[in-house]
């Protein structure tokens, strides 16, 4: 049986394997968001890109407008200027018509807000905890698994992962409403994963929450870096976390929060140190 | 005996320590405000040209440590906020014109006034001495960043050398209160006869607009630097400490409800000089005068309730965020009311491309740009994905490196002849201009790409994708120190071919006070009142 499932695992990991080179990160000389892995950064994406068209039009509207005035208006085509210096017709126009653009925007911005932080019925918790400059990984639901520390990785062992590559990867399953509590055990941090949409600050004395839920067929190693300064060391605390199926997330739990070796190289950097 | 000394004046200057040291005179205190802003500037301006150069490839190259690095960032911004812009529009063209144009002799406190200036260069080395002293384990000086967060900027900086910043942030407060104080007396007070609040030029508007926010804003600062202070001591206050029942974030509200009216004391005053070059070189008056002149007053009112989207992902209830997310779009309006007076005040003119209104011209179309970044950024939702990233740097370089300091080249060369009375050199001027327009761009255009793509903000080193666009950002750090170059080139250059300027080199487009006088006008200007006749143009 044992045998059966190591074959089963590696098959998987072959088909998974694309998923891994397509791990979300920030892409090379990348002028875009990231990927969306979660639905939350889905509806951040497609928002961002409706403002994105909103205010490119506005900035060429200026732009155009300036351009003919400066080219039909200069001294050598129009030596004699005007005197006008009132139109109330279009100094209303031009209250009235950004209010209107301001409202077509703030529908479905203000959707977004509450589907973001609006927890919906979440099926599982993780727990984070920001400290000078590591993040801590706890399983409140699982107490078998036993709460660790994620250090960055130095450059000889990260190699072109270094600043985003760790020691020890949070584990979570796809497809799976999962709650993040966030605090902080001195400084502020703030825990970030941009293909997830998720960004919320580790402030002491305070837990925040936020969730998240990986699509399903978007198992993959994805990679968040601390967002709000804390220090000397403010650059070098990266957040990795591996999203795996259920089943291996499962069975990762069953063993103690340690992949099995087939599943363990899904990692394809280091191999697994969760002690 | 008259007994008031001013009575029995003569235009006799006093000697050189009493002119420039124990000055009263308002164009002297603004002379020796631009002075001071252009070194703060220089100072600034090196600094970030270091951290450019750090970043420019993946590794750390030119830093001890991160820590360093974040001292850099820091000072940089409190200098170039505190002691550059602020100093420049509001000590220097702000005392400079605000009195000309309305008509007035001088300040209503000329004593004060040199009190306001002269608190600025102790408070200046205050915190240059920042530099040198402990501040963490990691090093000398404060890396907290200019926003201050605690607790690093209490218990993560044990050393003396934020307490040198609080001490030097807390006189550059007061030197902007007092001057606050001297600019609401002096526009509300000293008018000329028949020189009506509605005929009052936009940049005395916009001065005063900004006064009462310095006046409302800056005591908040001086209240929450004084708790860091006292949170610091050991056994003090915990204001902000959780462990003895206070909230580190508190002190983000009452650093934001500061921090946000700042951004619009540093810009308002560029849109009252940016509204003089427009009108000027258009040979026309302003357009919608009145909706120029409340649009500022409304963008004063509403700043005041948007501080806290800066502050999205603190952890905020929903509700709350859903009103700052709508507060914050409502700029948008007033904002847009001014881009588009501008544009109309161009329309039907007779446009004359001089330095000053290049200037103008680049400046409204950089801050159309960094503008609509703050329509994306004012998203919540969106803002998950861009706070604390470059797209913010970006953003607020674009309004502040583009549009404050623009504003400021602006009415600089607009008023340079009128100050020095020399002209300055044309070519080197344009070559000034060119080299800072393509540099700046340079650098903050492509940060928009680093932050959408997920650069965070403060960062001494990066992971190796974020690295063209960092080249690319760093490469134009080298063509604005060029235009930099040919900025001082074109003061030396103008003060030793000493070009005389006329009264009014501008001709007919230029209308307001300062222009009946001459250049550079008399040491006390006005012993008889102008009178402004009753049917204005406006």
């Amino acid at each position: 049986m044992r045998l059966v499932y190591n074959i089963l695992a590696s098959l998987a990991l072959l088909l998974t394997l694309p998923s891994i080179a397509f791990a979300n990160k920030p892409t090379d000389g990348g002028y875009w968001l990231q990927d969306a892995a979660t639905p939350v950064m889905e509806e951040l994406t497609k928002l961002h890109n409706f403002v994105f068209w909103i205010i490119l039009g506005i900035t060429l509207f200026v732009m155009v407008m300036m351009g003919w005035i400066m080219y039909r208006f200069s001294a050598k085509r129009n030596p004699t200027a005007s005197k006008t210096t009132h139109h109330v017709g279009l100094e209303v126009a031009w209250t009235i018509v950004p209010i209107i653009i301001l409202l077509v925007m703030v529908v479905p911005s203000m959707r977004l807000l509450y589907f973001q932080d609006a927890l919906p019925e979440t099926e599982m918790t993780i727990k984070v905890t920001g400290n000078t400059w590591n993040w801590e990984y706890a399983y409140p639901d699982y107490p078998n698994v036993e709460s660790f520390i994620s250090n960055p990785l130095e450059k000889e062992d990260a190699g072109d992962l270094y600043l985003l590559k760790t020691d020890a990867s949070l584990v979570v399953p796809v497809d799976t409403k999962i709650k993040v509590l966030i605090t902080s055990s001195n400084n502020l941090h703030s825990f970030a994963v941009p293909a997830f949409g998720i960004k919320m600050d580790a402030v002491p004395g305070r837990i925040n929450e936020t969730w998240f839920e990986v699509n399903p067929g978007k198992e993959g190693t994805y990679f968040g870096q601390c967002s709000e300064l804390c220090g000397v060391n403010h650059y070098k605390m990266p957040i990795e976390i591996e999203v795996v199926s259920k089943e291996e997330f499962q069975s990762w739990v069953a063993n103690d929060g340690a992949f099995t070796t087939a599943v363990a190289s899904y990692d394809n950097v280091s191999i697994v140190a969760q002690d | 005996m008259a007994g008031i000394g001013y009575e029995d004046h003569d235009d006799g200057k006093p000697g050189f320590f009493a002119r420039w040291f124990y000055s009263t005179n308002h164009k002297d205190i603004g002379t020796l405000y631009l002075i001071f802003g252009i070194i703060s500037g220089i100072i600034g301006g090196y600094l970030s040209f270091m951290m450019r150069m750090e970043l420019s490839e993946p590794g750390i190259q030119i830093f001890e440590n991160g820590h360093a690095y974040n001292v850099f960032a820091s000072m940089h911004g409190l200098i170039m906020i505190f002691f550059m812009v602020m100093p420049a529009v509001i000590g220097g063209f702000g005392n400079w014109f605000v009195p000309i144009m309305i008509g007035a002799p001088d300040m209503a406190f000329p004593r004060m006034n040199n009190l306001s200036f002269w608190l600025l260069p102790v408070a200046l080395i205050c915190l240059l001495i920042s530099f040198f002293v402990p501040g963490s384990a990691s090093g000398n000086g404060f890396g907290g960043g200019w926003v201050m967060y605690p607790p690093l900027s209490t218990s993560g900086a044990p050393g003396p050398a934020f307490d040198f910043i609080i001490i030097g942030l807390l006189a550059a407060g007061f030197s902007s209160i007092f001057g606050a104080i001297n600019f609401i007396t002096t526009i509300l007070n000293m008018r000329a006869p028949g020189m009506t609040m509605h005929k009052m030029p936009l940049f005395a508007w916009s001065v005063l607009v900004t006064a009462f926010l310095l006046l409302l804003a800056l005591p908040v600062l001086a209240a929450s630097l004084f708790m860091l202070f006292t949170d610091r001591i050991d056994g003090g206050t915990g204001f902000f400490d959780p462990a003895m029942g206070g909230d580190p974030e508190m002190f983000q509200h009452l650093f934001w409800f500061f921090g946000h009216p700042e951004v619009y004391i540093m810009i308002l005053p560029a849109f009252g000089m940016v509204s003089h070059v427009v009108s000027t070189f258009s040979k026309k008056p302003i357009f919608g005068y009145l909706g120029m002149a409340y649009a500022m007053v409304a963008i004063g009112v509403v700043g005041f309730v948007v501080w806290a989207h800066h502050m999205y992902t603190v952890g905020m209830d929903v509700d709350l965020k859903a009103y700052f997310l709508a507060a914050t779009l409502v700029i948008a309006v007033p904002t847009g009311v001014k881009i588009f007076s501008w544009l109309a005040t161009m329309w039907g003119g007779s446009i004359s491309f001089s330095i000053p209104m290049q200037w103008a011209l680049a400046f409204i179309f950089l801050f159309v740009l960094g503008g609509v970044t703050g329509v994306m950024l004012a998203n919540a939702g969106v803002d998950v994905a861009l706070h604390d990233t470059y797209y913010v740097v970006a953003h607020f370089h674009y309004v502040l490196s583009m549009g404050a300091v623009f504003g400021i080249f602006c009415g600089f060369y607009y008023w340079f002849g009128k100050m020095s009375g020399y002209l300055y050199n044309k070519w080197l001027a344009a070559a000034h201009f060119w080299l800072f327009f393509i540099g700046v761009n340079v650098i903050f255009f492509p940060q928009h790409f680093l932050g959408l793509n997920g650069m965070p903000r403060r960062y001494v080193d990066y992971p190796q994708e974020f690295e063209l666009w960092n080249q690319v950002s760093s490469f134009g750090a080298y063509i604005t120190l060029a235009g930099v170059a040919f900025f001082l080139l074109m003061l030396v250059e103008a003060f030793i071919r000493k070009r005389p300027a006329g009264a009014n080199y501008w001709g007919e487009g230029a209308t307001t006070l300062e222009w009946t006088l001459s250049s550079p006008p008399p040491y006390h200007q006005f012993n008889t009142l102008p009178r402004i006749e009753q049917n204005d143009e406006h």
